[in-house]
């Protein structure tokens, strides 16, 4: 089952336009800030928005001149909106009775599904007294028990706790890989992306910026935004062999690659070095920078500096005190060429 | 540093005002005062057999039975009048939830009037109605229920149409990617959600539907054991026989208590 989609979405001041295309068993993620479409775009494919422009295609059958109801899909919602008035069982059975099975079969399915998911025992609770992880796959249970070829997932996993999203991610991981069908998935959180996707799409203000496996995405980021999400620095130059005039500061980086022509320069914070004083025999990849603020990231301590080129750098809490770094500082700024990572852009 | 020393009565806002508490109690006294009076002149003594008289429990029976069918025609048309305010735009839906509106506001004895105009033996309705099935409404108990649906029916709509506003439409998202028509996301997901506003309504409407005089006596006359409902026989009897009308006034009262204290929870304890 292949999706294929070019969903377009004109609004006030605001304009989705995607391509899609996303094989049968591959699990998709959209990825991308508040307010960059990606639940619009969702809701699209769900029919629940209507298109201004556009085609939606499963498997060559044309879906978006359908309604919701008469799409091939389930959809697990932000806040699941399970049905407060119905129990988890008619919760579930609600798709099936909608698709004509009677009242017992639809139920006896629905608990089928709600035994897979291990909650047989709360077949007869109402969704209140369900616990956040406990209404998530009574959600995925609903979406999944009217066998959909398109499974849509909105935040699957934003409305729970930290702790239990750490289990329900690795569950819903389990359940996406046994689904045959195609599924699109929203997140704004990376690793929820790379852990349940085969491939992440990110959109920024409405339209596609990168796409790509996980791995290839996190060590290639093309926009400040993917590159803060996987947490890496991200410049944008020209390279003449081994070293690369960065935009629009003209510093120059020794890398490691080979290019010739406009790159994307990539570090982690992890390979800035920071110094007082200007270091001795080192004259590469050195500038001067202020430290614009200081913060907790872990058991390391991120440093962020303005200056020519804007870096975050990681160090230790002991290198802090040691070299007394306050914001508002001037402190001498290197990067180890072998750490960098230059590619095309 | 010495905090400010505050009165007891209520830290956050300061004393009561008096200004506001004096008008208050006459309004209170104003309410309950009747009630009172109704209570205390009561022919207690009597009270058993005076209920017993065959045109309270007629009149009673009467009431109680068009207040009832009266609020079941306001549901089977009402609710579906609210989905469609609340949830479809067609134009003109202003105009339309203003004229369901009108009869809220409108003296009842010139719905009775207007009523007669449409549906009287002369009327622009009642005529036809009268020549092809050979029936005609007013001064029948079909009248009054009529009578007292045309009053009531606003009180339903409007509570359901709030409680249509009020609700989660995602809840209906969901079910239509469930796969649901919109005939089955309206009574399998709408109506459930929504069901404490329809059951406030409809509560509402039967207690104004009870107490209706105005088009009812206008509209269908006053016949005892067709036409003569409860408040009919109230003013009727305080002519003849005032006692007669006190005991039939307190049986209304006791009927509405009841009715207040089913709403106790959605609608007096609200904050």
């Amino acid at each position: 089952m292949t999706l294929q989609a070019h969903l377009v979405v004109e609004r006030p001041r605001f304009l989705l336009d995607i391509e899609l295309k996303v094989d049968q068993g591959e699990v998709v993620a959209l990825l991308g800030p508040n307010g960059a479409g990606k639940t619009t775009a969702l809701r699209a494919l769900a029919g629940l928005t209507p298109l201004s422009r556009g085609r939606i295609d499963l498997d060559g059958e044309s879906l978006h001149d359908k309604g919701p109801e008469r799409r091939p899909i389930g959809m697990v919602f932000q806040d699941y909106l399970l049905f407060p008035h119905l129990s988890a069982l008619d919760n579930v059975a609600f798709g099936p009775r909608c698709q004509g099975l009677g009242k017992e079969q639809a139920r006896r399915t629905a608990m089928g599904w709600l035994a897979q998911m291990g909650l047989a025992e709360y077949a007869h609770a109402k969704p209140r007294s369900l616990s956040g992880g406990q209404a998530q796959r009574v959600a995925l249970a609903r979406a999944l028990a009217v066998n959909p070829r398109l499974l849509l997932l909105d935040e699957p996993l934003s409305a729970l706790d930290a702790h239990t999203r750490v289990e329900i991610r690795a569950q819903l991981r389990h359940r996406l890989a046994g689904f045959a069908g195609t599924c699109v998935l929203v997140t704004h959180d990376p690793l929820e992306a790379m852990v349940l996707a085969d491939r992440l799409v990110v959109i920024e203000g409405g339209g596609i910026v990168q796409q790509g496996s996980p791995a290839e995405v996190a060590g290639n980021p093309r926009t400040d935004y993917v590159a803060r999400l996987v947490g890496l620095n991200l410049y944008q130059g020209s390279a003449d062999g081994q070293a690369v005039t960065l935009d629009p500061s003209g510093i120059v980086l020794r890398v490691t690659e080979h290019h010739r022509g406009p790159v994307f320069v990539a570090f982690p914070p992890s390979a800035v070095a920071l110094y007082r004083e200007r270091p001795e025999g080192t004259p590469r990849n050195l500038w001067q920078g202020r430290i614009s603020h200081i913060e907790r990231h872990g058991d390391q301590v991120r440093v962020s500096l303005d200056g020519p080129v804007r870096v975050g750098a990681d160090v230790t809490p002991v290198a802090v005190a040691e070299l007394g770094l306050t914001p508002g500082q001037q402190v001498w700024v290197s990067v180890k060429a072998t750490e960098t990572h230059a590619y095309p852009a | 540093m010495a905090t400010p020393r505050r009165s007891s009565v209520n830290p956050v806002t300061g004393r009561i005002p008096w200004i506001l508490v004096l008008p208050a109690l006459i309004g209170l006294v104003f309410l309950a005062l009747p009630m009172v009076g109704l209570l205390v002149r009561t022919p207690w003594s009597t009270l058993g057999e005076r209920l017993a008289a065959p045109g309270v429990l007629e009149a009673l029976r009467l009431s109680l039975i068009t207040a009832t069918c009266a609020t079941a025609a306001c549901l089977v048309f009402g609710v579906p009048l609210a989905w469609l305010l609340a949830r479809v735009a067609f134009p003109g839906r202003r105009l339309v939830r203003a004229l369901v509106t009108v009869p809220l506001v409108l003296p009842p004895v010139v719905g009775g009037v207007a009523l007669l105009l449409v549906l009287g033996r002369r009327g622009l309705v009642g005529q036809w109605l009268d020549q092809v099935f050979g029936f005609s409404l007013p001064f029948t108990t079909a009248g009054v229920v009529v009578a007292e649906a045309f009053v009531a029916m606003p009180f339903l709509v409007i509570s359901v149409e709030g409680a249509l506003r009020a609700a989660d439409l995602r809840y209906e998202e969901a079910a239509a990617t469930l796969g649901a028509s919109r005939w089955t996301v309206f009574r399998r997901v709408t109506l459930p959600l929504v069901a404490p506003g329809i059951t406030a309504g409809a509560v509402l409407c039967w207690a104004r539907a009870l107490g209706e005089f105005g088009a009812t006596i206008t509209f269908a006359g006053n016949f005892p054991g067709q036409t003569q409902t409860m408040p009919l026989a109230v003013y009727l009897a305080l002519e003849s026989d005032p006692e007669a009308a006190i005991v039939l006034s307190l049986v209304l009262l006791v009927v509405s208590v009841v009715v207040l204290a089913s709403l106790r929870d959605r609608w007096v304890n609200s904050p």
